[in-house]
């Protein structure tokens, strides 16, 4: 039997603040990149004005510590969490709430998390979405997403035919896409997920936007080409930037069902991760 | 800035008949941030029959909710937020006098035809700049609904804010004109605008 390890909530709750204010003022290196990319690739002046102010934004707030984006989004973890782990302490979920409220609150960030009915402020950006999964060894991985308002909006899941086939999936994800227009902050990353169940290809599609921006799929060769097939039909038909990547995921579903779920992220594409 | 032109708000009916879509703008002057849960408010105050609590004739409201100021900084990161999302409410506070608005993405048909009924702009700023945009805000301060946090109606005092006119007093539709001509829709319209 493995020897359980011991880890102070309060490790986790210092980890997620960290990761939390890392993120809104930092923009990764992958992004830093995928933009400096679409920057070369932009043909026309005023796109690549455009795509140049957002390469000095993302340098001002680093230097300012200022979020990149007054939309420092809804807190969304994935977790996985070792079966050898023993959390002392504060409940885990509590530990991560705490680690949010002060990032949120120290950090100056927009707390925009209410109520949905009486649209109250909670006032300080929790509750998050934590995701938990239970996988191998004594080891805490944490994965943090400050997830927009905006670009969720323009998100979606569609049950397809069975039948539908590749192209169908193809021609669906191109369509949410561009029926999206300019209402999300482009040049977008489009996380997909395909089949599981309905909830699961949302999840599959959130969790493809944690990858490096560009980055395509490593374990099916298939979905890596669907990656390149959507991001140059997208780039194609909504303009030589629309998109900097397509991501894609893919779980087996029900013989009746073919789920394929479409979650857009804005170029401010704010992820990090840590293990303890 | 190149092709810029400045303008100073309030808007009055002949400035905005002078702005057409996909004219460039460095924009400065007073406006008034308001978005989701705000305009639900200024419609019930509205409807009924009391004063808005800003006066909105010849007003630019931007659709933002910024972060929060540091110490001794003006106001946190700012910018856009998505502007169909207040187009059930744009035609009657255009109808009191509103003449501009400043968000990002499309407008409904019925908010572009308020606009030339009203003679109305609006312009689309970046999103996902907010932390230079907020250099463009030289005061804020507080006017209604405090208790909304990040949804509270600030009065803004900017300086040459770079937009572009996607809608005019014409009825011209910079993303609809970009589209059949085949050409972009991305940068949230400020590309659609372009050369």
């Amino acid at each position: 039997m493995s020897p359980i390890r011991e880890i102070d909530s309060k490790i986790i709750t210092a980890t997620v603040k960290r990761l939390f204010v890392e993120a809104n003022t930092c923009l990764g290196a992958d992004v830093l990149a995928a933009l400096q990319i679409s920057l070369d690739r932009e043909e026309s002046a005023l796109g690549r004005q455009v795509l140049a102010r957002m390469l000095e934004n993302a340098a001002v707030a680093k230097e300012e510590s200022s979020p990149i984006c007054q939309d420092t989004g809804l807190a969304v973890l994935f977790v996985e969490l070792g079966q050898d782990v023993h959390v002392a302490g504060d409940l885990l979920n509590a530990a991560i709430e705490e680690g949010v409220r002060q990032a949120y609150d120290e950090g100056y960030f927009r707390k925009s998390v209410c109520d949905p009915l009486t649209r109250a402020n909670t006032g300080d950006n929790t509750p998050a979405v934590i995701h938990v999964e239970i996988t191998a060894g004594d080891r805490i991985r944490l994965a943090v997403m400050p997830k927009g308002g905006g670009s969720e909006n323009m998100s979606s899941v569609t049950m397809l035919l069975p039948t539908a086939g590749r192209e169908g999936i193809r021609r669906h994800i191109v369509e949410a896409v561009l029926k999206a227009g300019p209402n999300p902050c482009h040049p977008v990353i489009v996380g997909v997920g395909i089949g599981g169940s309905i909830e699961e290809s949302l999840l599959l599609a959130k969790k493809a936007l944690l990858r490096p921006v560009g980055q395509k799929n490593s374990r099916d060769e298939r979905l890596a080409d669907l990656e390149q097939i959507i991001l140059a039909d997208v780039n194609r038909l909504g303009g030589s930037v629309s998109a900097m990547a397509v991501h894609v995921e893919m779980k087996p579903c029900h013989i009746a069902s073919l789920p394929v779920a479409v979650n857009i992220q804005c170029h401010v594409a704010r992820h990090g991760e840590a293990i303890i | 800035m190149q092709n810029y032109r400045s303008i100073k708000t309030p808007l009055t009916d002949e400035l905005c008949a002078s702005l057409h879509a996909g004219d460039m703008i460095l924009l400065s002057g007073e406006v008034f941030t308001a978005r989701d849960a705000a305009h639900r408010r200024l419609e019930e105050t509205l409807r009924r029959g009391e004063a808005l609590p800003f006066d909105v004739r010849g007003a630019v409201i931007f659709y933002a909710g910024p972060a929060p100021a540091r110490p001794g900084r003006i106001i946190g990161s700012i910018g856009p937020t998505t502007s169909y999302r207040m187009d059930p409410f744009a035609p009657l506070l255009m109808e009191q006098g509103l003449k501009g608005m400043i968000g990002k993405g499309k407008r409904s048909p019925e908010v572009v035809a308020a606009m030339k009924r009203y003679r109305a702009v609006y312009f689309g700023a970046i999103g996902g700049i907010a932390a230079l945009t907020a250099r463009c805000v030289r005061n804020a301060e507080t006017v209604a609904y405090a208790d909304l946090g990040p949804e509270a109606i600030l009065r803004l005092e900017l300086v040459d804010l770079p937009v572009v006119v996607v809608n005019d007093v014409e009825g011209r539709d910079l993303y609809e004109e970009a589209r059949k001509h085949g050409s972009v829709q991305n940068h949230n319209g400020q590309a659609a605008a372009n050369d």
